[in-house]
């Protein structure tokens, strides 16, 4: 009996000297998300489709811009995919190597979602924070504003500006950003609202914590879960945003090009036989798609939990 | 005599409340939450409040600490009212006036190890402190109310309701506060830890000389704890008495029908005793009842509480009732 209590009482001691770690919610998060059959699919397609847009270029025989004179004039019957002239997608109608621009055409329309998306949180998350965390007439002021920008018919003013100030990625990067943390900045504002009723913020408030550090120390980390999950489901919008324009003939300028415009071109040459030039940019502007929307819905169940 | 750690003089607050249905230009409706409350404090004291939910216990509370705009007088020791300081004055305070929730689990940001939650007073009002002072000094307090040092990198949805109010209080100590407030601390516990948390809290009172602030919705609960006790319907104050006077001798018949509902650990008693029944719903707060607010559900309400508001309140005892002090005839 001594020495059972005596054992149990240096047990005791020595399991109250380390340090226990802790398992954050972040890190419960993580592991319903790797458990996720749907997610993981998703961010298989986004692994594959970013080492296509970052190696593919190591792998193509041609440039985006070389055109073959030996399939020129003869797409329909030379053009197509193949080993042994390196045209592995075939070529465009003018006897470019497809998979050198679908290469390039995904790195395009990659970067437009990604940068539109980053703006969206950036700036949607700290104008969104500031107005539902301050309340009163500046949130007033502040969520007019948003909903009067996003009564302009944005498509309208983008074709405007691409229209007035020439066709560049500046712009089309600049056009997007513009509209995309509109509708972030409300997501956020209402999450600001719900969190800023929660007692922990007035307990904060109470000890006397200043209203920037409460913003950043206890509203914007219990932000990150409605953030990511929207961001994520952001990229693919933007993409199908710039893919429209680009279906205009609004998009990047030749010799660039992006998934849209491969797309559009290869819908209009379809009828001579050229099925290739749709389905290869196709092909992976669907598995952009589905991959940011698997992932996005992944991340949603995976941190939803929480705050149910 | 010393001066009394905190006193409240008269404190109204007022809820501009728009309804749905209200054009943008008519007046908004007014809600008393709490109307009239005042207290004096001694250092070291308890004083318990007490009242149905909804009765504006807790917007007293958050009025102390200027969480809401009110009016009237909070004047604290060093002869400060507090109501009139700007908010960069008012920082002080708030390090010597520190609060207790009643959901423990809910006012514990879950995105922060409980390290750092207890360790956010001290950043705030002890900011010269080094991150190992503060560690250490973190560890105490987790120490002091009962918490295996250990658990400092744990986070809050790893603790049980009784723990995770442990470490609300070990937040609220980190700054040795001269006043505590209590808001509903154990209501959202199980019985057998709100008597835990309670020992803990009456604990501390005595090791530490604390003051105490400590709100419930049950008499039975601030019994103990109480040196002082007031009793709160919609916003007023009812009966106002210490609390060895006031649960031996209730005077305000609400009191008293709160009192009879507490069950006594005597079971002779408990069998033979009378229980007030409090008939009716508690009326809204919009629209108080006239003359005295507690007549629509007052067992000895007559035609003069209809008209006269029954808020004279004398001597020690206070009571808001025309027939103070006449028992029950049942
Ligand atoms: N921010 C607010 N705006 C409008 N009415 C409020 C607000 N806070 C509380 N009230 C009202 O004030 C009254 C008192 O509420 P409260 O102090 O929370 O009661 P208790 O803590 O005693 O349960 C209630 O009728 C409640 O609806
Ligand atoms: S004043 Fe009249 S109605 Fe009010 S508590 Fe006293 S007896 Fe009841
Ligand atoms: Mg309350």
């Amino acid at each position: 009996m001594v020495i059972d209590s005596q054992k149990m009482k240096s047990l005791a001691e020595a399991t109250s000297r380390e340090d226990v770690a802790g398992r954050s919610l972040w890190a419960d998060a993580r592991r319903r998300f790797f458990r996720n059959k749907a997610a993981m699919f998703g961010l298989v397609l986004l692994v594959f489709v970013s080492l296509f847009a970052l190696l593919g270029n190591s792998i193509a025989q041609w440039s985006n811009e070389e055109i073959d004179f030996s399939v020129m004039g003869m797409v329909a019957e030379q053009g197509g995919p193949s080993l042994s002239n390196g045209h592995y997608f075939g070529t465009d109608d003018l006897g470019r190597d497809l998979f050198a621009r679908t290469v390039q055409g995904t790195q395009i329309s990659l970067a437009v979602g990604i940068i539109g998306s980053a703006i969206a949180v950036v700036v949607g998350t700290i104008y969104g924070a500031t107005a539902g965390y301050f309340g009163g007439r500046l949130d007033n002021f502040m969520m007019r504003a948003v909903d009067i920008l996003l009564a302009i018919p944005y498509m309208f003013v983008l074709i405007l500006l691409l229209v007035m100030y020439g066709r560049s990625i500046t712009m089309l990067f600049v056009g997007v950003g513009l509209i995309s943390w509109l509708e972030m900045s409300r997501i956020v504002r209402g999450q600001t609202l719900t969190l800023k009723g929660r007692e922990y913020i007035e307990a904060a408030r109470a000890i006397g914590v200043p209203a920037p550090v409460i913003i950043r120390r206890h509203i914007l980390p219990n932000l990150i879960g409605v953030v990511t999950v929207f961001a994520t489901l952001l990229v693919p919008n933007m993409i199908l945003t710039e893919s429209f324009i680009s279906f205009l003939g609004l998009g990047v300028q030749e010799p660039m090009t992006s998934l849209g415009a491969l797309i559009s071109e290869g819908a209009g040459t379809i009828a001579y036989g050229t099925l290739w030039q749709l389905a290869f940019p196709l092909l992976f502007f669907v598995l952009t798609l589905f991959g940011f929307f698997f992932v996005g819905d992944g991340l949603r169940d995976a941190l939803d939990p929480k705050d149910r | 005599m010393s001066r009394p750690l905190i006193e409240a003089r008269d404190v109204r607050v007022t809820f501009d409340i728009h309804r749905p249905s209200d054009l943008p230009w008519t007046p908004p409706a007014q809600l008393h939450a709490v109307n009239g409350v005042s207290f004096t404090l001694e250092p070291g004291q308890t004083l318990g409040i007490v009242g149905e939910s909804g009765c504006g216990k807790s917007t007293l509370a958050r009025a102390l600490i200027r969480m809401l705009p009110a009016s009237g007088q909070v004047i604290w020791q060093d002869g400060t009212d507090l109501l009139t300081l700007s908010p960069r004055q008012m920082l002080k305070y708030r390090s010597e006036i520190q609060m207790i929730f009643q959901d423990p689990l809910a006012s514990l940001n879950p995105r922060m190890t409980v390290g750092d939650i207890i360790a956010e007073p001290l950043r705030t009002h002890r900011p010269g402190m080094s991150a190992k002072e503060r560690k250490d000094k973190v560890r105490a307090v987790m120490e002091r109310v009962g918490l295996l040092p250990n658990q400092i990198n744990r986070y809050p949805h790893e603790f049980s309701g009784g723990q995770c109010q442990r470490i609300g209080i070990a937040r609220a100590l980190v700054v040795e506060p001269k006043l505590l407030i209590c808001d509903e601390p154990v209501s959202a516990l199980d019985v057998s830890i709100q008597a835990q948390v309670i020992g803990l809290l009456e604990e501390l009172r005595r090791d530490l000389g604390l003051t105490i602030i400590f709100i419930a919705h049950d008499l039975s609960v601030v019994k103990h704890l109480s040196d002082e006790v007031m009793v709160l319907y919609l916003g007023r104050m009812m009966e106002k008495a210490s609390s060895d006077e006031l649960f031996a001798e209730p005077r305000h018949p609400y009191t008293q029908a709160l009192l009879s509902a507490v069950p006594i650990p005597d079971p002779k008693i408990e069998k033979t005793k009378q229980v007030i029944p409090l008939d009716g719903d508690l009326p809204s707060p919009m629209a108080p009842p006239k003359g005295c607010v507690f007549r629509t559900r007052c067992p000895k309400a007559q035609a003069i509480c209809e008209t006269v508001p029954a808020d004279h309140l004398t001597g020690s005892h206070h009571t808001a009732c025309h027939f103070a002090g006449e028992t029950v005839s049942a």
